[in-house]
């Protein structure tokens, strides 16, 4: 069966990031960008299926900036055989993602669709699920196991109190958490080899979709500072703290 | 104006965070009704009366929602919308799961884990795992908000229960099935809403160790914790996980324990009234939060904090 992932260019989560002077957004210019961790755990899967012969083909397709070919590269290295980026410098919030990938999915017929629970830089945790209500498709969100059985996919997923089992029929679309697996490094020669593995590159403008924000940043700041703390020399003198001036046990 | 806040409950008790839910739904308007969608959960209904500013509880009972399915709970949800102007539900797992799929299907956008509202149209939200507070505006005509419950303090009991109204289920979509589920047992409370939390780390060294933080945890009536490098070592179960990417808390207390301090680890717990840290490395990041820290081997700090209790 054929997978299609996608894959979203963020900043690179160990980088602490700076606000524009203005407060418009976040700084963007010079910064290290990767690919997103829960998108890499989601290719990382569909090529897991692959080498266990559960999948055929696996698509990657990311939506942006001409920039976003370096992530699918990243994605290609890693053993996913082509991909497709949805070229546009509109930013795309999750809706609008739902409905370009919906349209990408039209026309390639995955039986599996793979993304990450959440981008690290947005944090809106919610594209996969509203990829799934477009398509009408059953969701699996914050998977931590997933085995294709026939026509269906026994599913485990991450709750907070546990964990919970599923069977979904597919196709369908399902969200990584971070326990579903641990990516492989990209090696030298695979980078070299998916250097020759295919992009398609299409304008977002030619799917006559609406993927115009339906939010719109106001302001962006940063959270209010907490007061300095104290080093404390011992457990009697934590004990006091905590009982005498903070008061809280 | 009327609400819709969704309730989140296990059939027989709520789930801590409708309180909380229901605080914000008041800040936006008067009329705020609670959708409790389960099976045989009359008791639950009962219980979401009597939060103060609730003005109605509906009721969808029926087998298909013994288990809280995404695909069923946004096709409930959908044919209530139209009477609301804003739809909310805590951002739990939960939540994350059905609100998104529910708002795409009345094509109006989401907006994710708010921690303040400005206006009717317009709320904070914190990106970039908390290192960035955005505010933004909705131009939908609903908005779907998810939130971050430790941002609102929860609403108290009501002088007087609210009214109850049944609504029509919906046929269960046949898309999936509810498996079963392995729910962590603790006697211990729930990380979501303990008074005060415990957690440790990689520096830890192992899950027999954690016995020592739930020794001091017993002493504390406290929940206990984990960083994601606790959890990933197995050392203890994934809904230990405090952070970015897995629970939001901010307790009166919290003692970080062999936890150096990622900004991904920060993400879950910076909103705490007091923190304490405890690491053996002077330089360790987690300093920079904390109220009160310790730079000493954990192995002799923990005990020694618990005898001293
Ligand atoms: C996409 C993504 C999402 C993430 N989400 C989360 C999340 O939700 N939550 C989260 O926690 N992390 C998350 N992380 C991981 C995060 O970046 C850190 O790797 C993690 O928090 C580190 O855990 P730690 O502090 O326990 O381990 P370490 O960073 O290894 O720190 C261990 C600490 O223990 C101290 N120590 C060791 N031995 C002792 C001793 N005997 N006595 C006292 N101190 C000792 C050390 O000095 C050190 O500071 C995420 C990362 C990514 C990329
Ligand atoms: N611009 C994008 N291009 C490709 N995939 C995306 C994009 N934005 C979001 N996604 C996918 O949706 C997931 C969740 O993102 P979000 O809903 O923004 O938190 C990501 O992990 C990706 O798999």
């Amino acid at each position: 069966m054929k997978v299609l992932v996608a894959v979203k260019r963020v900043v690179d989560p160990n980088i602490k990031v700076r606000i524009k002077a203005d407060g418009s957004g976040v700084d963007l210019a010079n910064v290290k960008m990767a690919i997103n961790p829960f998108c890499e755990i989601a290719v990382e899967q569909a090529i897991r299926m692959k080498e266990a012969g559960t999948v055929s083909e696996i698509v990657v397709v990311s939506i942006g900036l001409p920039q976003c070919q370096e992530t699918l590269r990243t994605a290609l290295a890693m053993g996913a055989d082509r991909g497709i980026l949805v070229e546009t410098d509109v930013e795309v919030q999750p809706l609008a993602v739902a409905k370009v990938l919906k349209a990408i999915i039209a026309k390639e017929n995955p039986a599996l669709v793979i993304v990450g629970k959440q981008a690290v830089d947005d944090d809106c945790n919610q594209s996969g699920q509203m990829l799934a209500a477009l398509l009408g498709w059953p969701q699996a969100a914050f998977i931590s196991k997933i085995e294709v059985a026939g026509d269906h996919a026994d599913i485990t997923r991450e709750v907070d109190g546990g964990l919970e089992k599923l069977a979904i029929k597919l196709p369908a679309v399902v969200t990584t958490d971070l326990r579903l697996n641990e990516p492989r490094y990209v090696t030298l020669p695979n980078i070299m080899k998916a250097k020759k593995k295919p992009i398609e590159v299409i304008k977002a403008d030619t799917l006559g979709i609406d993927i115009a924000p339906r939010l719109k940043t106001l302001k962006v700041e940063e959270p209010p500072k907490r007061g300095a703390g104290v080093k404390l020399a011992d457990v009697a003198e934590l004990v006091n703290k905590l009982k005498n001036e903070a008061k809280v046990i | 104006m009327s609400i819709l806040v969704i309730a989140e409950h296990d059939n027989k008790e709520l789930k801590p965070g409708l309180a909380n839910t229901v605080a914000a739904a008041t800040q936006l308007g008067a009329d705020v009704h609670v959708l409790v969608a389960g099976s045989d959960c009359a008791a639950v209904a009962a219980a979401a009366g009597k939060i103060a500013g609730v003005t109605k509880v509906l009721i969808a009972d029926a087998p298909q929602y013994a288990a809280p399915l995404a695909e069923n709970m946004a096709a409930l949800v959908v044919t209530l919308a139209d009477k609301y102007t804003h739809i909310l539900a805590a951002a739990s797992v939960q939540g994350k799961n059905f609100m998104p799929r529910m708002a795409a299907l009345l094509d109006v956008s989401q907006i994710s884990d708010i921690s303040a509202i400005v206006s009717a149209d317009t709320f904070v939200r914190p990106i970039y795992a908390g290192s960035v507070l955005a505010t933004v505006q909705s131009q939908d005509r609903i908005k779907v908000i998810t939130v971050r419950i430790t941002g609102f303090d929860p609403a108290g009991a009501a002088a007087a229960a609210a009214p109850t109204e049944a609504v029509a289920a919906v046929a269960d979509s046949g898309l999936s099935e509810f498996k079963g589920n392995e729910l962590t047992k603790s006697s211990r409370p729930e990380l979501i809403g303990a008074r005060v939390i415990v957690s440790g780390g990689r520096g830890m060294g192992s899950g027999e160790n954690f016995k020592l933080l739930e020794a001091l945890a017993d002493k504390l009536g406290a929940a206990v914790g984990a960083s994601r490098a606790a959890v990933d070592s197995g050392f203890v179960p994934n809904d230990y996980q405090v952070g970015q990417t897995g629970k939001i808390v901010a307790p009166e207390l919290y003692i970080a324990v062999g936890i150096s301090g990622a900004i991904q680890h920060l993400a879950g717990m910076k909103d705490s009234k007091v923190i304490v840290a405890i690491n053996k490395d002077a330089e360790a990041p987690i300093f920079a939060i904390a109220n009160y820290w310790l730079v000493d081997d954990l192995f002799k700090v923990v005990p020694e904090l618990t005898s001293a209790l």
